[in-house]
This record gives C-alpha cells, structure tokens and sequence, in this order.
C-alpha cells in the first residue's frame, strides 16, 4: 500500500520530462490510429459489403492479425528501416516515425476486423435500398460507413488502446532514447529495470487513468449511439 | 476525408524534420541504467552543441545494431567481441573508456564464501543456491559464461535459471526469490529494489569490467557521422569528461573509474574495491 501512496505523490509532482513523456506517447499513439483508420475503414467496409475472390481468406487473415505479437512487428519494422534493410537509406530508425508505422501496422487488422463487424448488419438492412438506387460503390460505402460511425469510433479507440499500451513494438524501433523515443510504455520498463517500482507504478497509473478515460469515451458514445439509433 | 489525410501528412513532415546535429551511440543498459549518460552526455553537447541519442540495450545487441549501420559509435564492455568487431572492419580506433568491476550479489547472511572460485563451485556442486543467468549474449552474460569455464565448471540444473533478461530483471528476480546472480557495480549500485541482496563476493581480479567505445567504419556503412562521432571519442577520452566520469556518483559511491589515460593526473583515485589490472 505504501508503494501505491508514493506512487501517487510522484504523479502528482509530474515534472515537465514526465509531460513530454506522456505527450509522444500519446503523439505517437493517436497519429497511428489516425493511419490505421484512414486505410482500414474503406477497406473493412468493403470486405462487409462486396463478396470477391479471397474474400474468405482476407478475413480470416485479417483476423488473426489481431493477435499479431507487438515484439513481431517492432522486429518486421527494424530489419524493413534498419540501415541494412530495404528502407533503410530514410534513416528514420529509432526516430518518433518509426514508432509510428510500427503501431499503425500492428493496430490496422484491429480496425479492420472491427469495421467490419460494424458493417455488416448495416448492409444487411440497407442492401435492398441502395441497391435500388443505383449509388456509386464510393457513395455506398460513405453510407455505411456514416451510418456505423459509433460502432467505428469504438473500433478506433480499440486500436488506440493497443497501440498506447503496447511496449514490445516501440522499445525496438524506437531504442528509448531518453527526450526522443521515449514513451510511458518504455518509461515503465526501463525504471522496473532500474528497480525504481514506485516510479513505474506512477507511470502505470497514468497510463491507466488514460486508458479509462478512453473506456468512459467509448461507453458515452456508444449509449449515446443506441439512444440516437431508436429515435431515429 | 481530406482534412483527416491533410493533418495526418502535416503531422508526418512535423516528426521528420528533426534537429541534424546529433549522433547515435549503441550502448550498454549497465552504462545507461546507472545514470551516468544523463549526467556526461547534456556536458559533450553543451561544449559541441551536438545531440547524443543513446540506444541502450545488451552488448551483443548493440553491437549488432552497430554491425548494420544504425548508429555511429558503440560503447559496449565486452573486450573480445569488441576486438571481433574491429578486426572483422566493422569499427575503427577502438579506445579504452572508463572501467568498475563485477560483483557476486546474493542474499545477505545465507552463506558466506572464501573466494569466486569457492562461491562458484558451490552453487555447481550442491544445488542448495539458485543462481539467475541474464541468458541474453550481453557483456554481462559473456564474461558469466567465461567465469563458470575460467574454473571448468558447466552449469546446468534446476539452480542455475538463465531468464533472457536485463541486469535489472535479473536484480529484480534474485531479490524475490533469494537467488544469487553476477552484476556490474554501476547497475548494482544504482539499483532500487535491493531488497535483502548485497555483495557477497568482490574484488577478484577476473572480475574487471572494462568499457571501449568505437567508432562505426565508414567504409563500410557511408552514411555514418564518422566526423561528430570521432569528436565524441575524441571529447570522452579527454581529461575534461574524464574528470566527469570519475566524478560521477550514486549515493556517494564512485561507479566508474577512467582509464583512457592512465598515466595522466587527473585527480580521480580509484576506491580499493575496484580492482585495477592494465
């Protein structure tokens, strides 16, 4: 119990290094999602609504995906942007971009399989009529995709959460360079390591308090969904 | 749609442009978990006003990282691979830094033991103490290995647990399940989480632990900041930060002791407890 009381205090005496700490974790974490999103949502919605060859496999890649080990990708990225690899003349190992990729590689099958998911009872409802209308494939999936946008906002903050609390892809690529690449995650295992418990219990708070700020958000929305959905 | 990819491609070119001036330097947990890096490192870039960018990990690790190019100097503690790794053209001037010692920690007032020999042929003979193995290829888990065949032994058995993990992980588990294990003094001295470890064996002299930094060969990798970084080696072996290093201390207690120069005076007496063998 003592523990847990120092590690209050020292969160609540955060210094500006713990700020910026916190900052790129979340920087890194939100530009990921928004990554992720941007490609997984179109191509999620599709695999709900049109049936093509490989369908079948694609989803069931997709998701497996989701239990993609962060350690694996952080190592598919370095030996892609080490120096020795095929990418590795943009130097941007152990940089904040790196990270970047790295969870927006592992978040994406999340996004996508969830989208989905969201989709698929919406196209059930509304194939008939949109078929009967004649819309564009683009105007299509700009229906569905409106129409399940609480359902998608939750499978973003999904991925968000994955991506935020993930340490095995981040600490690889980004090398934890204190002021650089150093994130809450790696902050955690580093002073663990250093044997310093209370500070990354501290640290642990904080990312807890974030990751139940994030649940609160999705549970409002989603209430919030289901309300606007019967009136509707 | 649009203002989502506008924002996401601005926010992509705000992280690349980053400050150029700064060199990367695959290194050791021991030197960065100490603290030292945090205390030399803002003094080289306020004299050169170039940025360091440690990458702390194993020195097996690093020294990989550093075999592919992706840093400009290795400073590691592990004297034969660092020579594997001049002579095979991957590093170029390979300088002697700064030096401590290994110690044995185990649990205070279990056992008493005459010598490392005695300690080491005990916990192999009578699997009465267990023993925690960083199993990781660092320098650490090197010259452990090397220790166990410097008196022919070979460990193996339920008591000797090799868990694939830091000098911190290793600390961390010996003091929860009273276990001893080998540790570099800086890491030891600077830990947290002491619990009822201390030392239980020192100051033998094949447990020295010398540290080398190198720079990466241009030759091979062009793209290395073979200029900032021989500054870097030029700065660290000089009387200024070796002063620094010498000068560096976790509650008290000196952790490295320079020896780029030894024949210089630069009033740093080494403690007793560091044995000094070159």
């Amino acid at each position: 119990m003592s523990i847990l009381g120092e590690a209050i205090d020292l969160v609540l005496s955060a210094d500006a290094e713990l700020g910026g700490i916190v900052g790129l974790s979340l920087r890194v974490s939100l530009t990921a999602t928004l990554i992720a999103s941007i490609l997984a949502i179109p191509l999620g919605a599709a695999l709900a609504v049109w049936n093509f060859r490989f369908r079948q496999v694609l989803i069931v890649i997709s998701t497996s995906l989701m239990a993609l080990p962060p350690v694996v990708v952080g190592l598919m990225i370095y030996l892609l942007l080490s120096r020795a690899g095929p990418l590795g003349s943009y130097g941007i190992l152990f940089t904040p971009m790196a990270m970047i990729i790295a969870q927006s590689v592992l978040i994406f099958p999340i996004v996508l399989a969830l989208t989905r998911e969201a989709i698929l009872p919406i196209n059930r409802d509304y194939k008939n009529l949109l078929d009967a209308l004649n819309v564009t494939p683009v105007q299509r999936l700009k229906t569905l995709i409106w129409d399940a946008r609480f359902a998608i906002v939750t499978a973003l903050l999904a991925g968000f959460g994955r991506a935020l609390a993930e340490v095995g892809a981040v600490i690889i690529v980004g090398g934890n360079i204190a002021g650089f690449t150093r994130v809450m995650t790696t902050t955690i295992a580093l002073e663990t390591s250093k044997g310093n418990l209370q500070l990354a219990l501290a640290l642990g708070i904080i990312l807890l308090s974030i990751a139940f700020a994030i649940n609160i958000l999705i549970h409002w929305i989603s209430s919030f969904g289901r309300k606007y959905q019967v009136t509707r | 749609m649009r203002f989502m990819l506008t924002f996401c491609l601005l926010t992509l070119s705000s992280m690349v442009q980053a400050e150029d001036k700064f060199i990367t330097i695959a290194s050791t947990t021991s030197t960065q978990n100490s603290g030292l890096y945090d205390y030399l490192l803002p003094q080289f870039t306020a004299d050169t006003g170039i940025g360091v960018r440690v990458v702390a990990v194993g020195t097996g690790q690093a020294i990989k990282i550093a075999k592919n190019g992706d840093a400009d100097v290795l400073l590691v503690h592990h004297r034969p691979s660092e020579d594997a790794f001049v002579e095979n053209g991957y590093g170029i001037e390979r300088r002697d830094v700064m030096y401590n010692d290994f110690v044995i920690v185990g649990p205070k007032g279990k056992a008493s033991f005459e010598s490392l020999e005695n300690a080491l042929t005990t916990f192999a003979s009578t699997e009465d103490y267990a023993f925690v193995s960083r199993g990781d290829d660092s320098g650490t888990h090197k010259r452990e290995r090397e220790l166990w065949a410097t008196f022919n032994l070979s460990p193996q058995g339920k008591w000797y647990r090799e868990i694939g993990a830091g000098m911190g992980a290793a600390l961390n588990m010996s003091a929860s399940i009273d276990a001893y294990t080998m540790s570099d003094r800086g890491t030891w001295l600077s830990f947290g989480n002491k619990g009822q470890l201390g030392i239980i064996i020192q100051g033998d002299d094949i447990l020295f632990n010398p540290y080398g930094i190198i720079l990466v060969n241009p030759e091979k990798h062009p793209h290395v900041k073979i200029s900032m970084a021989r500054q870097f080696s030029d700065w660290i072996v000089s009387d200024k930060a070796q002063s620094i290093i010498g000068a560096f201390s976790v509650n008290g207690m000196q952790l490295f002791c320079p020896n780029a120069n030894p024949e210089d005076n630069i009033n740093v007496v080494c403690p007793s407890s560091i044995p000094r063998t070159d």
